[in-house]
């Protein structure tokens, strides 16, 4: 292996653990928030006791994330050197205003809610809780704007040969972002609610607090419904978007190696995993499926992978333009399959909410147990696909991966820094795991008898 | 309107320097409170009360480094390119001590089997002590100069940092944040564990101070081009180091604000020091004056600069306010009796009083 190598397998297993805990800190956050408003309004103890629950959850995972985010930023320039160098004058703006503008509010307030708990009044405490909520998905914003200008580079000029910000309005308003920040946020949402049901799913099947999982659950239903419907019409629309913008890539997720008109969506194909068989046995189809999803039309032309590497080696010279194609088309097919089965398991949970058989259907307990697994499992797919999908480019079109890394930064530096980073996650992600399963088995706090006004006492419940 | 692009280069060159004076005067303390949580503190119920006077700010303290790191990308690009991959292994340790001392700061407390508080604290010392270290070593060497050769790429290895001039850059970090982290604990806490904070301090800011003082020559005598400025920036970061000292030997107790800020005050000048000096360097090559790394040759572009100049100016204020703000609701002193109720048995709590007996300072929010 090279240091390109290593380097782009540090940036996969430093991005793919990361956010494992981002999206459950985004959704976790604004679950919580939810729950802390409805305690505000009502006054009803069961939801107070709901925020002091998953609260504890969403602290370990809030842990984790920034810790793991300190990473994000500096890796950049670490192993990233030539590349930080291009796109500098139009990259580092977006990541300065995340932390100029959301960390700033996420990390003070978070820190505030954990301690000032009883010692301010509850409505000030509540506004933190929604600008710890605001601010985590206001990061995502930002770091989602950096991303997907690497994915459809706009409002720049080339000035000696690199990339000069041309309009930061064009950048932030990027169609590319704006749809993979929604997909993202509605997959945050999910990820926070899955978690929540899986948890609440387990204590009622355990007979721990029935009534409050069971309502945990309820508070977790509209949610989980938006998140279901709004993140498969922003992911709808990022395919749109991506065949125009990236075709490469949207060919390799349906492995469409010839070109098709009409063009049939291919559930199931086998072929060479090598990086570009040159072609593949789709066998199972649904016919005009991708012109619909594609094209919007009936017998729409998709153009395959075959037409579209002639076609780059035409505009950039000869060279490799075909990304890892069946890990595209695989880690495409987790995320539709596995959101077919989180449809699925929406409305199910939505009608036995309705009959009031969550309690008793044993069955849908171990359901909802499982599918705690599946946004994970989602996230990680679309980041796979997304970020290898786009090679041979670092920036689409621009730079090639190849000519980003650091030139001096030595094999032995990357391994050792691969080794060190990967011993620490598993270390940190194995015991925040365990802290997380052992809150879960501890179940909730019996009820308080907390007083609900401000006094100067503090209320230590969330603090360490 | 027209901005003249070197003073935008000039004006970014100075937020980058506020924004790491900031992150060292705050993240500082934090640093130090991390490297006595087993000296100051002896008991669960004191170890608690240390966590406590940093737990609601030292994450957001931490985001200073986060932002001078971002605003580094966003206004000095090939800067950032170079020291973060010339400085690859320190900034990997750094990275290293920041994980391990954030998940032990919110680890400590969600188990209480011993070995488990132990461990987290001894992470706590030693993450706390690596990163005070390394980022004195950092900035030494990049006011020193390290080897950078015509691509703007640095060419030396981990073993070229770790010389002399370095180390006692290290060495200053390492004792000015220990000091500060005492005295912020003076001034911050009550009882037991604020006659020890004070112990410490007493032997930590003279220290540092002799220290501080060394560097601070060592740094004046290598100056290229040594004007009145800088030289009276030295100077006063000495007598501010001398005061922090003598301050802390004879009269801690009565004026703990006073130390904190003279502790503060000596940090600020140390780094002011070194920036003016740095300045129109970002990083100087010490292969050719040539290969130097300025504002002018690694700056973005005009309209990057501007944007963000117009950001900073909007945004810096509201962090500011609503930081200042978070400070001022938790500004009553921190003891250890509020964390020791688990020590003590109901007839012990009944003669002593409720733990949490009304006090004078009032709910600023309520």
């Amino acid at each position: 292996m090279t240091a390109l190598d290593l380097a782009r397998l540090q940036f996969a297993t430093t991005t793919i653990f990361h956010f494992f805990f981002v999206p459950l800190s985004i959704g976790l956050a604004f679950y919580v928030a939810v729950c802390q408003t409805l305690h505000y309004r009502t006054g009803k103890e069961v939801y107070a006791r709901q925020v002091n629950f998953f609260g504890k959850l969403m602290l370990i995972s809030f842990a984790v994330g920034v810790v793991t985010g300190i990473i994000q930023e500096f890796q950049f320039g670490m192993n990233w050197s030539q590349y930080s160098r291009f796109v500098g004058d139009i990259f580092g703006a977006p990541l300065a205003m995340e932390a100029l503008i959301a960390f700033f509010l996420e990390s003070t307030f978070l820190g505030f809610w954990i301690f000032a708990k009883g010692r301010v009044s509850p409505k000030t405490h509540l506004v933190s809780i929604w600008l710890v909520s605001i601010g985590s998905a206001l990061s995502a914003f930002f770091i989602i704007a950096a991303n997907s200008w690497m994915q459809h580079p706009v409002g720049y000029k080339m000035v000696n040969g690199k990339p000069q910000l041309d309009s930061i309005w064009a950048v932030v308003t990027n169609n590319t972002a704006i749809a993979a920040y929604l997909h993202v946020i509605f997959a945050a949402a999910l990820t926070g609610t899955f978690v929540v049901i899986g948890v609440a799913a387990f204590q009622i099947r355990r007979g721990h607090e029935v009534e409050l999982f069971t309502r945990a659950v309820k508070v977790a239903i509209p949610i989980l419904t938006v998140g279901v419907i709004g993140g498969f019409l922003a992911g709808d629309q990022l395919a749109l978007l991506l065949v125009k913008q990236q075709p490469m890539k949207m060919s390799a997720a349906e492995a469409l190696f010839e070109s098709e008109a009409p063009a049939a969506f291919s559930l199931f194909a086998t072929g060479d995993l090598t990086r570009d068989p040159g072609q593949t046995n789709r066998n199972l189809k649904i016919p005009h499926m991708l012109s619909l999803l594609a094209t919007r039309s009936w017998d729409g032309k998709v153009t395959g992978i075959n037409e579209l590497e002639r076609r780059d080696i035409a505009k950039y010279g000869p060279g490799q333009y075909v990304p890892y194609v069946a890990v595209i088309y695989w880690s495409f097919r987790v995320m539709v399959y596995t959101w077919g089965l989180m449809l699925l398991f929406a409305l199910l949970t939505w009608w036995m909410a309705r009959k009031g058989r969550l309690a008793e259907s044993r069955h849908w307990q171990t359901f909802a147990m499982v599918m705690a697994v599946s946004p994970f499992l989602v996230n990680t797919a679309g980041w796979v696909m997304t970020e290898v999908g786009r090679q041979p480019w670092i920036v689409q079109g621009l730079m090639q991966t190849k000519d980003a890394n650091s030139p001096l930064v030595s094999t032995a530096q990357v391994a050792s820094t691969l080794i060190g980073f990967t011993l620490i996650f598993t270390v940190i992600g194995g015991i925040a795991l365990w802290l997380f399963l052992r809150y879960v088995s501890k179940g909730a706090e019996p009820q308080a008898t907390g007083k609900p006004d401000a006094t100067d006492v503090p209320d230590l419940t969330l603090a360490y | 309107m027209h901005v003249d692009y070197s003073f935008l280069q000039a004006l970014w060159f100075i937020l980058i320097a506020v924004l790491w004076i900031g992150f060292f005067v705050l993240e500082g303390f934090d640093f130090g409170v991390g490297m006595l949580m087993r000296t100051v503190a002896k008991t669960q119920g004191e170890r608690r009360a240390l966590l406590h006077t940093i737990g609601p700010m030292w994450d957001g303290n931490e985001v200073w480094l986060l932002t001078a790191g971002g605003a580094t990308f966003a206004a000095f690009p090939m800067w950032y390119a170079t020291m973060f991959s010339g400085f690859y292994l320190a900034l990997f340790l750094v990275l290293v001590a920041l994980i391990v001392r954030g998940v032990s700061f919110e680890f400590w407390g969600k188990d209480d089997r011993p070995g488990w508080r132990t461990g987290w604290e001894w992470a706590m010392v030693i993450s706390s002590g690596l990163a005070a270290l390394l980022f004195g070593v950092a900035w030494a060497n990049i006011v020193r100069g390290v080897p950078i050769n015509a691509q703007q790429e640095f060419t030396g290895t981990l073993f070229t940092l770790l010389n002399p001039y370095g180390l006692l850059g290290g060495v200053t970090t390492l004792l000015l944040f220990l000091s500060h982290g005492a005295i912020f604990l003076t001034m911050r806490t009550e009882g037991t564990i604020n006659e020890r904070a004070q112990g410490i301090a007493r032997f930590a800011s003279p220290a540092a101070a002799v220290a501080g003082i060394v560097f601070l020559v060592w740094t004046v005598i290598n100056m290229e081009n040594r004007t009145g400025i800088e030289v009276a920036v030295a100077v006063l970061a000495g007598v501010g180091a001398i005061l922090l000292a003598t301050m802390a030997v004879s009269e801690l107790a009565q004026r703990a604000h006073v130390a904190f800020s003279l502790s503060t005050a000596a940090i600020v000048l140390l780094f002011v020091t070194l920036f003016v000096d740095l300045f129109p360097n970002v990083m100087p090559s010490s292969t050719d004056a040539r290969f130097n790394l300025t504002v002018a040759n690694t700056s973005s572009s005009h309209m990057t600069l501007t944007l963000m100049a117009i950001v900073a100016a909007v945004m810096v204020p509201i962090v500011l306010a609503y930081t200042s703000w978070v400070y001022w609701v938790f500004r009553k002193r921190v003891s250890s009796d509020e964390f020791d109720l688990e020590t003590k048995n109901p007839i012990d709590l009944m003669r002593g009083g409720a733990p949490h007996a009304p006090t004078d300072a009032q709910s600023p929010a309520g």
